[in-house]
């Protein structure tokens, strides 16, 4: 560590790793200087978590995925913060796959982004590497200058002693490396924060504003080849018998192999590829697949639903109560399976070597990856090298348990011995067939009040798959209870009694897996819409009662006073209304006040959205604004029209035309408020989802009268 | 066969490539312009947009062919007043996300403002309709189309 190094070269580096152009021949990746440096360029390490070169970059590891949340700008800022670094001189690179180093605080061992947790586990790990670091700096420079540590201060990346001495944090960082930090560093107190709590501008606008920023689709390596994959028709259908010859015949096709997925066709580009699968003649054997549709899923769901499942939550006696309640209001709620559909279609490219296998890819959860890809090629988890890249949206795609699409990049690659470097690229009917999806679900809620309206009993059964039943994420599955399925659900924060929540987890071979905010998708909406039934039938105003019951949950009360008091007065325009929906997911609560306008067609249109968000200290507001405005969008979009259904097995949405994800003109104007706090941040990925779709049928069943029971809304 | 010659971002192109091969793939893999991005193949997403003669069109069902002629911008070479204050306002806004559509919701703004400089909401809703973005950027591309517009408008007067 004392020793001044050159960057590793065998190892992939974010700003390293470009495209570069060779002529006619096309593009492939090379080491080259980033941004014009030269090469020779030293940086010193800081721990695993931050470099400063003898250029003046500071770089931060990011050991997160950005999927489009902002934590190269979230995780940056941290370091830059307490480093009191110059923005400018900040840099980010994605951190190799190393659960020893880089694991998710929050998971154990665990490499991986997930359930919000970005900024919430690394907040304090961050800030600690950013205060070492400059304690190291500090002693450096009192070294340098003879001066005591106490009177050196350190503002905008620069070192100063009495304003007669400055340094930059790359002159002093060679000797530096030298200094043990101290063991606590001491940290900031929230009023002496340069960056955090403040506008700072996105880290990666400028390259995805000039189609400079690469995802995995855009990388090529030398001598590779391009997969599309023939894939079975059902969930669970294996490849019987095939026949290339029309395949084979297309020009640019250089191997077709079959793969436990389905047939490979292997082209010098996608577009040869792609004629090449669409040439193939495949007959599967689909005995062992799940050949039900939709229409039986729900038969079979709600036969479920008529027998008690496993007990999630058991609060008193909600027997008694029920059968003492002056009133019992009973309702049920279907959520069709919802396809995560990121924009980029997915991908991974894979290289295979005897003694290792690279793999480049959106990684979502680079410790799972490397545990299957070493499965796959009997090789060791250690010698599995993952390239993360930017992903082109996840909501929780690329997490899957059997890292399924790099498992079958991996299994091409092994079928042609490693001859080649693989790029799997699927088609956009690839991606939306493929499954994982947010599982169906079917609710049955059952409220009991008594004589004077008060709540008395709350009994909520679901009836959805699990999806980490049987996976190395098992563990969360206990006492036959999925927690994914049943959270925001369980912890209901109403006051109530007599409280019971309870699972059922059918298998179904349709696979599923989580969607942006997970069993708080359904559950928050169940819960939410469920609440304002009961609360009309009881007689109350929806957000008083709310209110009264929510004694208790100080931060569910602030962000409901907050979105009400910023919402101001209500429409009361022709077939005009307001609903209102709070909910707590990931540690994060927020509340959202819908306006929206019922058409004579019955047809209706949010003319605007209000959200409240409390997730601790903002540390960059502006991104917590941008997560709530995307997480109401697309939670808005799944609401109107997004449904996976299915025909005796066969998913009937391939593409866009089908499947329709919110377009601009629905797009609602958002104001988004960030409560103030100095609590430590908790997660905005995902919490900004779950109140959207309950908010509007609260708002639809004022206007109406009449209660949305099933999604989507059209 | 005969060569297809057109030209891209400024430069002339003659290529003998495949004339049913669509544009988007010409371009990212033959070219190795990739900030043209594949997300529907059919038209549906827009994340391939790029300017036909000035027109936003979608390349990923355009064929090589149908451009013979033609001038063709991609992101890389939008250069064009009113792209550049797309991407300025862009930027100052980040509307990015994933950003794996931006590029196709850049061309399709600049288009839209390259003819219309003052576009209302209904304006901005009909040109943009066609470019979906997953991450819902929707609210702050529309904020960024006024500002640049805003920003066009100050600089010529």
């Amino acid at each position: 560590m004392n020793t001044p190094h050159n960057v590793e070269s065998g190892i992939s580096r974010r700003g390293f790793l470009q495209v570069i152009t060779l002529g006619s021949a096309g593009f492939m990746l090379g080491w080259v200087p980033r941004d014009g440096l030269s090469a020779e360029v030293s940086t010193t390490s800081f721990g695993h978590f931050v470099r400063i070169g003898s250029d003046n970059a500071v770089t931060v590891i990011i050991k997160h995925l950005d999927k489009g949340q902002g934590v190269t700008t979230g995780l940056t800022t941290i370091v830059a913060d307490e480093l009191d670094a110059d923005w400018m001189q900040m840099r980010w690179e994605f951190a190799p796959a190393d659960a020893t180093r880089y694991n998710n605080l929050n998971w154990g061992p665990v490499q991986g982004t997930g359930g919000s947790s970005s900024i919430a586990n690394s907040w304090t790990q961050l800030r600690v590497a950013g205060a070492g670091a400059r304690a190291m700096l500090v002693s450096a420079a009192s070294k340098v200058w003879q001066v005591p540590v106490g009177e050196i201060t350190v503002s905008k990346g620069v070192l100063s002693h009495a304003d007669k001495r400055h340094a930059t944090l790359g002159e002093l960082a060679i000797a530096a490396a030298t200094e043990t930090p101290p063991d606590p560093p001491r940290l900031k107190e929230a009023r002496e924060f340069t960056f955090i709590g403040k506008r700072v501008p996105r880290i990666d606008t400028p390259e995805k504003t000039t189609g400079r920023a690469h995802y995995t689709i855009d990388l090529s390596r030398p001598g590779m080849l391009t997969a599309v994959v023939a894939h079975p028709p059902r969930f669970g259908a294996k490849v019987a018998k095939w026949d290339a010859s029309a395949a084979k015949k297309i020009v640019g096709v250089v191997e077709i192999i079959e793969i436990p997925q389905g047939v490979a066709v292997l082209a010098k580009d996608f577009w040869s590829a792609k004629r090449g699968r669409d040439a193939l003649n495949v007959e599967w054997d689909e005995r062992a697949a799940e050949h039900r549709g939709s229409l039986e899923l729900w038969q079979a769901y709600k036969e479920l639903a008529a027998h008690a499942g496993a007990p999630a939550r058991r609060d008193g006696d909600v027997e008694a109560a029920f059968a003492r309640a002056a009133k019992v209001v009973d309702a049920a709620y279907e959520f069709p399976y919802l396809a995560h559909a990121t924009m980029e279609p997915l991908n991974a490219i894979c290289e295979l070597r005897a003694d290792a296998c690279e793999i480049w890819s959106g990684a979502q959860s680079p410790t799972t990856d490397q545990q299957v890809v070493a499965m796959i090629t009997g090789l060791d988890p250690s010698q599995v090298i993952i390239h993360t890249q930017f992903a082109g949206g996840s909501f929780g795609r690329r997490a899957a348990p059997d890292s399924d699409y790099i498992a079958e990049a991996v299994h091409i690659a092994l079928a042609i011995k490693g001859r080649a470097p693989v790029k799997l690229q699927w088609t956009r009917e690839d991606d939306m067939r493929s499954g994982r999806y947010r599982p169906m679900a079917y609710h049955v809620l059952r409220a009991g009040l008594d004589a004077n309206g008060k709540l008395i009993a709350w009994h909520h059964r679901i009836v959805a798959q699990s999806f980490l039943k049987g996976t190395p994420f098992a563990a969360m599955v206990k006492n036959g209870v999925d927690g994914t399925a049943v959270e925001g659900a369980r912890n209901l924060p109403y006051t109530v009694e007599n409280c019971a929540v309870d699972l059922q987890m059918p298998d179904v071979g349709v696979p599923t897996l989580w969607w942006r905010s997970v069993g708080h998708t359904f559950n928050g909406f169940a819960t939410e819409a469920f609440f304002d039934e009961v609360a009309r039938a009881a007689g109350h105003d929806p957000v008083v009662w709310r209110r009264e019951l929510l004694a208790g949950h100080p931060r569910h009360l602030g962000v409901l006073d907050l979105a009400i008091d910023k919402a101001g007065a209500a429409p009361t325009g022709k077939g005009q209304g307001r609903g209102v929906a709070v909910h707590e997911s990931f540690n994060s609560f927020v509340a959202e006040v819908v306006d929206l306008t019922v058409h004579d067609d019955g047809s209706f249109k949010v003319d605007r959205v209000v959200c409240a968000v409390d997730c601790g200290i903002a540390v960059n507001p502006d991104i917590v604004r941008a997560q709530m405005e995307g997480g109401i969008g697309m939670g808005l979009g799944a609401a109107l029209r997004e449904a996976v259904t299915l025909k005796d097995g066969v998913v009937e949405q391939t593409n866009f035309n089908a499947y329709q994800p919110l377009r601009i003109d629905e797009m609602p104007r958002v104001e988004v408020h960030i409560m103030p706090s100095t609590v430590t941040p908790s997660g905005v990925g995902e919490p900004g989802v779950p109140p959207i779709a309950p908010a509007i049928a609260n708002a639809l069943l004022a206007v109406t009268g009449k209660p949305t029971r099933r999604l989507p809304f059209t | 066969m005969t060569a297809i010659k057109f030209e891209l971002n400024g430069k002339p192109i003659t290529t003998d490539a495949d004339p049913e091969m669509p544009l988007l793939w010409y371009l990212r893999e033959q070219v190795g312009l990739t900030g043209t991005k594949y997300g529907c193949g059919i038209a549906q997403c827009g994340a391939c947009t790029v300017h036909l003669n000035g027109v936003a069109t979608r390349s990923c069902i355009t064929p090589l062919q149908a451009v013979v002629s033609a001038k063709v911008m991609t992101i890389e070479g939008l250069s064009t007043a009113a792209g550049k204050a797309t991407q300025a306002a862009w930027q100052t806004l980040d509307v990015v996300q994933c950003g794996y559509c931006q590029s196709g919701q850049i061309m399709s703004a600049a288009a839209l403002l390259a003819k219309n400089a003052a576009p209302t909401e209904a304006d901005i809703d009909a040109a943009m309709h066609g470019n979906l973005c997953r991450c819902a950027t929707y609210h702050r591309i529309r904020a960024a189309i006024h500002q640049a517009a805003t920003n066009l408008k100050a600089g010529s007067a």
